[in-house]
């Protein structure tokens, strides 16, 4: 996937989790924590979407890459590049 | 069959864990007793008319647009939206103790200044104990029991402050007698007087229905008439279960909203014992009572009324068959809804004696029910204008239908005094999630489900 299509599978994620949040205002360079108050919870929530559609594992201690829309991008770039988006 | 996981009892706790396993891909077999799902929170239909059993109202409110707080936080952990659970907010309750009468409602300002109003030299030692409410980590899963009212006590030195601070606090989640752990004490502050109130329109059963619909959506299978007669032990792990009519599931984990002591009871009788798993023995009689009008009709407005006509406030097990001196006046028709319900009505429930309950014969328990019905409404005239003469149908439940339909000892029904954090037994393999877990209400005991199934069974470390 090329990281406009991450971006894209990131957004739907986060649709799925809060599904009452207007993700259409969402800025890519500030923490969803601050955003949309997302706790610990949820991230892993993030983690395990991840997994689930794309078995991609990530560890515990990268969680902290998964900050911004833009720090999550650059992260999953190399990790998802051979994976077919789903959205 | 062979399942990844098998849960026991198709309550709130057990079906969010369902929700979360069939989420991410496990195979998950729900396993329910009863005809109907629910367990303490459940619903039932008598002369044709629904009602609750438990719920009074649903704590942890929050408005919608909201993105705190644990109400926030399951709807995102079960992918619901705010409107699935359809809550109105509370019209206003109240504590009300000799001299003093305490109104709450869903803006924790109101209290605070009714506090500082009526309790002038108390209101800045109840400021530092919200301080330390809120600095308080009701996620830190090693704690232990820690006295609630000598931490009050550092704080607040007038005893009726403090017994009316407890009051509603108690009777809505405390499984000891006089004192409650601090961290559960933390759990209920914040759940009735900083978030407060609501209820849906169609009560319980709607939050349980939505429950059921998606976890059957995601691929879960629910069982009902199935109730688990023992759990299969081998050494140190669980291999499944055996239900009432003998058939075997097998399954790599098990998750048991059964209780503590309940949950090993199953597991046959060398298992070792401690004190960790002693079971509670508050229960409580509720009556309820509809009625040929609304309540606000004979001018009572309030949701619910939390009362004490003593002196001091004694919220233990009754020695009588029903303690008549404190109780809880709730009244389903008083929160904000856009339409009125059908018909009013009026619950009040008191602390009762579960042996007492459990040891009558049939024909003098359904006489005891209508004698101590007349007693408790009596009690109750203080508190509400006189709706007896409104009254078209009746039904009464005791610490022997708790027990029938929860499977508690002891009808008790905020379990046992200490509660077990992190749902670990002394079986590798199954954990404990639901009232014995520690997270109250009906929105905690779907947290307790969802923490206890990411904590153990998606996310094993």
């Amino acid at each position: 996937m090329a990281p406009e299509q991450i971006r894209s599978v990131i957004l739907d994620i986060l649709a799925r989790i809060a599904p009452d949040e207007d993700l259409s205002e969402l800025d890519d360079s500030v923490p969803f924590r601050e955003q949309m108050e997302l706790d610990s919870m949820d991230f892993l929530d993030i983690v395990m979407e991840l997994r689930k559609l794309y078995r991609v594992q990530i560890p515990e201690e990268d969680y902290g890459e998964l900050v911004t829309m833009d720090s999550t991008v650059t992260y999953l770039t190399p990790l998802l590049k051979d994976a077919e988006s789903t959205v | 069959m062979s399942y990844d996981s098998i849960i026991i009892g198709a309550g709130m706790s057990g079906l969010a864990a369902g929700i979360r396993l069939a989420y991410f891909g496990k195979r998950v077999c729900i396993l329910e007793r009863h005809t109907t799902i629910g367990g303490l929170n459940s619903f039932y239909r008598l002369r044709g008319r629904n009602h609750d059993v438990g719920l009074h109202a649903v704590t942890n409110y929050s408005p919608p647009g909201g993105k705190k707080g644990p109400l926030n936080k399951i709807l995102r952990q079960l992918r619901f939206q705010w409107e699935d659970f359809d809550l109105s907010p509370q019209c206003g309750s109240s504590v009300v103790f000799p001299g003093h009468t305490l109104r709450f409602n869903n803006h924790f300002d109101y209290f605070e200044a009714q506090i500082a109003e009526q309790f002038p030299r108390q209101i800045d030692g109840f400021r530092q104990l919200v301080s330390e409410i809120d600095a308080h980590n009701i996620g830190d899963l090693g704690q232990t029991w820690i006295s609630t009212r000598a931490r009050m006590a550092d704080h607040i030195s007038d005893p009726l402050l403090i017994n009316m601070l407890l009051c509603p606090l108690m009777f809505y989640g405390s499984p000891s007698a006089h004192d409650m752990d601090f961290n559960q004490f933390v759990i209920m502050f914040r759940s009735i007087y900083q978030e407060g109130f609501a209820r849906p329109y169609q009560g319980v059963r709607l939050i349980l229905k939505n429950l059921v619909r998606k976890f059957k959506s995601l691929g879960g299978e629910l069982k009902l008439r199935a109730g688990v007669k023992q759990l299969l032990i081998e050494g140190t792990q669980v291999s499944g279960v055996m239900l009432d009519d003998g058939q075997i599931l097998e399954a790599k984990n098990v998750l048991s909203s059964a209780g503590s002591a309940e949950t090993l009871q199953m597991c046959g009788a060398e298992v070792p014992q401690d004190d960790r798993f002693t079971p509670g023995d508050i229960s409580f009689v509720e009556t309820i009572s509809v009625l040929d009008q609304q309540p606000q009709e004979f001018g009572h407005e309030e949701t619910i009324v939390f009362y004490n006509e003593s002196e001091d406030f004694y919220y233990e097990q009754s020695k009588e068959p029903v303690d008549v001196r404190s109780g809880i006046i709730c009244s389903p028709n008083n929160f904000e809804y856009d339409r009125p319900l059908e018909e009013g009505s009026i619950r009040i429930t008191a602390l009762a004696n579960p042996d007492y309950w459990m040891n009558l014969s049939e024909e003098k328990y359904i006489e005891q029910k209508q004698y101590w019905y007349d007693q408790i409404l009596e009690s109750s005239l203080r508190y509400i204008p006189d709706f007896r003469p409104h009254v078209v149908d009746v039904d009464v439940f005791t610490p022997r239908t708790i027990k029938k339909f929860t499977g508690h000892i002891n009808g008790c029904v905020y379990g046992a005094p200490q509660k077990i954090l992190d749902g670990s037994t002394p079986f590798n393999n199954l954990f404990l999630c639901g009232t014995d877990q520690g997270f109250l209400g009906i929105i905690g005991s779907m947290l307790s489900g969802i923490s206890i199934a990411n904590l153990h069974l998606l996310n094993p470390k």
